[in-house]
């Protein structure tokens, strides 16, 4: 189907063009396997410094995730496109919210509560 | 997929609100993915809880005691590879073309059974070392995580047997394609959460 017969916008995963696509799978497949084994190197490697390799996971799985939904799942930033962008747009907000608020919170509490061996040596 | 949807041909120029109700195929789509990401959302509150978690291991085996990046790696290529045929399927299904949809949708099939087979042999060898989700904290984290996703993968490949069979019994209609695009949306969407899982679980886990 052409993008111009759609009245209210594409579903995800829906190409413009239903023949040959399967090049954009072929494509996301290769950048997911480059990812995934730079990944796995990352890991393991002394090349890069250790303080380092965590972030650099975090990079690479982000690009990868985004290969996933941009060749895999054909998300794309189209005008047809606006209610499932805008929708993934939330999703990653509260995905955002929930990780990073669980984290700062708990590290808080960490850090200001008392462990529970100091508490019962106070009250000796 | 040009015989489900393209009855509408309205110019460009007509105003959104005029054009009347989107195709079935787009709202069942939309709806879909509203749905996945929802699950996602699930997935993301089980990764906060692990990564809270992952150092309270009460004196029992760290992460990266336990696992195996070898045995991660070949379940993520499983994984990956799958997804990539599943694709190839919803292009033969888009085509019509019955072979090559129960080619590529049983290949699928096959890889996703090789994650689950592998996850399996990986939880069964933890548990022999007494590593099992009663022993701390990261491990409950661990299992209820890595276990929630192959419960996921799991459904999705009972769903994907339920759909050969509708394929074979009411071919490839407009009600089945639709069925077919969002199985393949889900099992996209899992390839997506196991990025996340072998990043932050597996690779996360350093000595």
């Amino acid at each position: 189907m052409t993008l111009s017969t759609q009245a209210q916008g594409t579903a995800p995963g829906e190409t413009a063009v239903s023949h040959g696509s399967w090049r954009t799978y072929l494509v996301g497949l290769l950048f997911a396997l480059i990812l995934t084994g730079a990944s796995f190197w990352a890991a393991d490697t002394d090349l890069v410094y250790p303080a380092g390799v965590p972030i650099l996971l975090g990079v690479l799985a982000i690009a990868q995730m985004g290969i996933h939904i941009v060749f895999f799942l054909h998300i794309s930033s189209a005008p047809d496109q606006t209610n499932n962008i805008l929708a993934l747009a939330f999703g990653i907000f509260v995905v955002g919210l929930v990780v990073f608020g669980s984290l700062i919170i708990m590290g808080n509490l960490n850090h200001t509560d008392m462990p529970m061996h100091e508490m019962m040596q106070m009250q000796r | 997929m040009t015989n489900i949807s393209s009855s509408v041909d309205e110019p460009l120029d007509v105003p959104l609100s005029l054009r009347g109700p989107a195709s079935t195929h787009a709202v069942v789509g939309f709806g879909f993915w509203l749905f996945l990401l929802s699950d996602i959302v699930i997935f993301a509150a089980l990764f906060a809880t692990y990564a809270v978690l992952s150092g309270a291991t009460a004196g029992g085996p760290t992460g990266a005691e336990l696992f195996d990046r070898h045995h991660v790696f070949a379940e993520t290529l499983c994984l990956l590879l799958s997804s990539f045929t599943c694709g190839l399927g919803s292009i033969a299904a888009q085509r019509g073309d019955r072979q090559a949809t129960y080619g590529w949708f049983g290949v699928t099939a096959l890889l996703g059974l090789c994650f689950l087979y592998l996850e399996f042999a990986e939880f069964s060898t933890l548990l022999a070392q007494g590593a099992g989700p009663t022993r701390s904290a990261f491990l409950s984290a661990f299992f209820t995580l890595v276990g929630t996703h192959g419960l996921h993968v799991a459904a999705g490949l009972i769903w994907l047997v339920v759909m050969l069979a509708q394929i074979a019994t009411l071919g490839l209609r407009p009600m089945v394609q639709n069925r077919l695009f969002c199985f393949a949306l889900f099992w996209h969407a899992l390839d997506i959460v196991w990025v996340g899982v072998f990043t932050i679980v597996y690779l996360g886990a350093t000595p």
